[in-house]
């Protein structure tokens, strides 16, 4: 099956890695991530303030074309997700921001968030299924994996609709799926310092050891998470004191696939 | 003809501010029927109304139609003025302009017209009105009460006092409720099972009194005065009667991994069990769940050891039916689940606890046994961390949005004791704000502070971690100094917002009264009736009305009290005329008017009707019992062959009044 991907910046350039993966194993799972045609940027932080409009534009462009292409937008980037979502939800509930929207960039027939947003998590639960992966592991990890969530991909919870906010299990589960032990800690979806490592890295350094330090506490071997902005902060601050990974390598040691 | 008297009430400048009250009374000088028409600034006052009475002699008026507030308000007031002038109560028509014109307009020529339109539909009304009778309905001399905690107990001890019959129904196996499992009680800081067990004791001991504990209410029938209630006596598999309470039973049960719920299931307690010490009934009960021989038919140990031979396992749920003349709810609370405040950790660390569990844990019939020791490893907590809050005015949707109104003075009362009993020990609270008005409250609160050295922290909590060593990080905001502070701490308190005991919907469904989003009991008026349920007859006492502490509680109670015991003295209580009435020879039998009455007042009868030419026929027709009848008026519209209609409501003047309104 093909479905419709929106990679963003960051997978294009300092998390390729994690593009590339993730295109590996969803084909291991017969599914082809087709990258929409002339993507542009999410918008990033912008289209979230509650007042804009043009910055939400490119972001309404992404999810229209979705809709008449199969009607699911995948994402993997937390904050392409979390902007993507954020806006669909608008699209959806905000009369005002779909009329100018619809209006600015002319669509006809109008686009009011018909199209299904779905991070690569929730791909890999609700459509392949952890069952499906847990029976196609060929090397099972046998290690203390601790699970990192941060917070694009959970908050605002009422809109993400992605799991607990306070206590997230998607990713513990798909640990134990891959034959890991999930370590229990209580730091798992803290801040890792985000955008204020750029302005104060100190403080940014602090959020993130408090994460790792807590995690290996309670004994982690490895950390895992699926946002390039904590993978950023997480390993230039903490690199040295944890290994920490996307949980695709993960994903790619357990089911066998060469990177 | 009808002669119709018309007064139009300023009501001050309610009305006259935005309706002129002036054109109103001069427009319907001019209608059909109106022999007299006035205005005047306070039509309930004493000189409001003798100029009704006066109107009435002079113009020799068969009907009056007073535009004032809602009827709601002062249609009492108006009937017995237009009576002790001689007019039947029932010719008086209230058109509501304060409410629903003056109040909600701003355009005065616009409501002006409408208060005149209102006033007219009402003239349409009375012209239609006959003159009714009031009927007369027994008073049953006994009162119930449901729910035995405080409030119940001390409504029923009131009642009793006065002479009446009163039975108190508690659904768990001893009356006491939730004051029994409380340590200390502020803010006089005496012991809660001291003062609360006496009262238990009076209550078995009175005469009047009959408790009917591990019991609930399965259905009601019947109206104010005349209410017959069904009441499911569970069973207990213990014989009430010959159980002596020697507890010999539980100290053979085998059964020993039931949760104890009287202590906040922190330890455990046998299948065959009696809730606490001072229980009333002082009576083992068997847990069904738990009891091995109710599960697999093997064991048999307690009936073996009973020398009362009270056991019996063969026994059966029973059915009571009871009659009362009045009903008080007092239901009570729980503490509300955290299930939606993952961030403090509930249930991931057992040394986070709720503020019920701590006074089961300071109570010497604690698990503890008094000393205040960590679930988790029995250490001596040093640092204590105390949430406030927690569910309380909260609007995120996570909580309920009220303030519990206890927290503050039990946080404060918890926080004295551990620092009184234990003073190496540190203690912080977490606040919004510190409520503590009250006769010696804030004076409480302050000891906390200046004596006992509380560190109170302005500030929520964001999170409570915990940690690899066993300890507790939590991690709250200080907003007087504006900083995020760290504490490790060795137990956390949440103080947990309380809610209506959840059975207390499927009782206000039986008493057909009304509950609010919180599930709260709403009262008849927030000021002016706020023990009274707008249900006749239905009392309200306790937390199931809103959140309040002991001593008002006991005062609600008190108050209920009063009112069971005024209504109960009286032997007879006038009933509304206002009801339904079959017209026979259009009735064909249907029964979809029994269908749809709330109060089973419909029933059928075989009646013989002539048809002229020496001939009969016996037909089935709906007969509507005046006693029983509440004028809902669902009858009148769901009778496909309008045989049936309200006295005081008919369809006629209804459609009179609809034409009146759509005539331009």
């Amino acid at each position: 099956m093909q479905i419709c991907y929106y990679p963003g910046c960051t997978l294009k350039s300092k998390a390729v890695d994690l593009d590339i993966q993730a295109r590996k194993i969803a084909e291991k799972f017969g599914i082809e991530m087709v990258d929409i045609d002339k993507w542009q940027c999410c918008g990033a932080e912008y289209p979230t303030a509650p007042n804009e409009t043009a910055t939400k534009l490119s972001a309404v462009r992404a999810l229209n074309y979705a809709k008449s292409h199969g009607g699911k937008l995948l994402t993997l980037c937390s904050a392409c997700h979390n902007v993507l979502k954020r806006v669909n939800e608008d699209m959806r509930t905000n009369e005002k921001t779909i009329m100018k929207a619809n209006i600015y960039l002319e669509l006809n027939p109008e686009y009011r968030g018909e199209t299904e947003v779905i991070h690569y998590l929730e791909m890999l639960k609700n459509i392949v299924g952890f069952d499906k992966i847990k029976s196609m592991v060929v090397k099972p990890l046998n290690r203390k994996v601790a699970a990192y969530y941060g917070c694009l991909l959970l908050r605002p919870s009422n809109v993400m609709k992605f799991d607990n906010p306070e206590n997230p299990t998607i990713l513990e589960d798909l640990i134990v799926a891959l034959g890991g032990t999930p370590v229990k800690y209580s730091h798992k979806n803290e801040c890792c310092g985000a955008y204020v490592s750029i302005k104060s890295p100190d403080l940014a350094k602090k959020k993130s050891q408090s994460i790792t330090d807590d995690a290996k506490a309670f004994g982690a071997d490895e950390l895992i998470t699926a946002c390039p902005l904590c993978y950023y902060n997480l390993k230039k601050n903490c690199g040295e004191n944890l290994k920490i990974s996307y949980f695709t390598a993960l994903m790619m040691e357990a089911l066998g696939i060469d990177g | 003809m009808q002669r119709i008297g018309v007064f139009i009430c300023w009501c001050g400048s309610n009305i006259a501010a935005t309706v002129d009250v002036e054109k109103v009374s001069e427009v319907i000088k001019q209608e059909k029927g109106v022999v007299f028409a006035t205005n005047y600034q306070y039509m309930c006052s004493e000189n409001g109304q003798q100029i009704i009475k006066n109107a009435i002699k002079e113009y020799n008026l068969t009907g009056i139609v007073i535009g004032s507030c809602s009827p709601r308000m002062h249609e009492a007031t108006f009937r017995k003025a237009a009576q002790a002038a001689g007019l039947n109560p029932y010719m008086v028509e209230v058109a509501n302009i304060r409410e629903h014109c003056s109040w909600i307009h701003k355009d005065r020529a616009e409501a002006t017209e409408k208060a005149i339109i209102l006033v007219r539909t009402a003239i349409a009304k009375v012209l239609l009105n006959t003159p009714l009778a009031e009927g007369e309905s027994p008073v049953t001399k006994r009162a119930l009460v449901i729910g035995g905690g405080i409030a119940g107990i001390q409504t029923a001890l009131d009642i009793a006092e006065a002479g009446f019959e009163v039975d108190i129904v508690e659904k768990n196996a001893t009356i006491g409720g939730r004051m029994a499992q409380i340590d200390k009680t502020f803010p006089t800081l005496d012991c809660s099972a001291c003062i609360l067990t006496p009262k238990m004791v009076d209550c078995a001991q009175n005469e009047k009194i009959d408790i009917l504990s591990y019991s609930e209410i399965e259905s009601v029938q019947g109206f104010v005065g005349n209410f017959t209630v069904t009441i499911r006596k569970k069973a207990r598999y213990v014989d009430e009667n010959k159980c002596t309470g020697c507890k010999v039973c539980m100290q053979y049960c085998p059964s020993k991994k039931g949760l104890n719920e009287f202590n906040m299931n922190m330890n455990t307690r046998t299948a065959i069990y009696i809730p606490f010490a001072q229980a009333i009934p002082n009576v083992a009960v068997i847990d069904p769940e738990q009891c091995i021989k109710l599960k697999t038919g093997k064991c048999g140990v307690c009936k073996l050891k009973c020398s009362a031979g009270a056991i019996n396992y063969d026994m059966k749920d029973e059915f009571i039916e009871r009659k009362y003349g009045a009903i008080v709810v007092a239901t009570g609370f729980k503490p509300i689940d955290l299930d939606n405040f993952n961030e403090y950790a509930y249930k991931d660390s057992k040394d986070v606890i709720t503020s019920l569990e701590l006074e089961r844990l300071m109570n010497a019939a604690g698990p503890t046994n008094g000393v205040l020791l960590r679930p988790s490893d029995n250490a001596h907590p040093k640092d204590i961390t105390f949430i406030q809050c927690v569910g309380s005015r909260d609007v995120s949707g996570c909580g309920k949005p009220y303030c519990s109104k206890i927290c503050c003075m039990y946080t404060a009362k918890h926080a004295m004791l551990i620092r009184e009993k234990y003073p190496d020990t540190r203690v912080h609270v977490f606040y919004i704000d510190v409520r503590t008005p009250g006769k010696n409250y804030d004076e409480f609160y302050r000891r906390a502070v200046e004596q006992y050295d509380v560190d109170y922290i302005k500030g929520m909590v964001g999170k409570v971690f915990p940690m690899a060593n066993g300890k507790l990080l939590v991690q709250g905001s200080n907003l007087l100094d504006n900083e995020q502070i760290f504490i490790e701490s060795d137990l956390v308190v949440l103080a947990t917002a309380i809610e209506p005991e959840p059975s207390v919907r499927k009782i206000a469904t039986l008493l057909a009264t009304s509950i609010d989003t919180n599930n709260f009991l709403t009262e008849a008026h927030p000021k002016l009736r706020p023990v009274e349920s707008p249900t006749a007859g239905i009392y309200l006492a306790g937390v199931c009305q809103g959140p309040r502490d002991i001593p008002e509680t006991v005062s609600m109670a008190s108050a209920c009290a009063a009112k069971v015991i005024g209504l109960l003295v009286k032997d007879k209580l006038k009933t509304n005329p206002c009801i339904a009435l079959t017209n026979e020879n259009m009735c064909n039998g249907c029964s979809q008017c029994a269908n749809v009455c709330a109060y089973g007042a419909i029933s059928y009868i075989e009646k013989e009707f002539r048809l002229g030419g020496g001939k009969t026929e016996v037909r089935r027709v709906s007969y509507v019992n005046p006693a029983v009848c509440q004028g809902c008026g669902a009858c009148t519209v769901t009778c496909p062959s309008g045989a049936i209609d309200l006295k005081g409501f008919s369809s006629k003047q209804i459609m009179s009044e609809v034409e009146t309104i759509c005539k331009k």
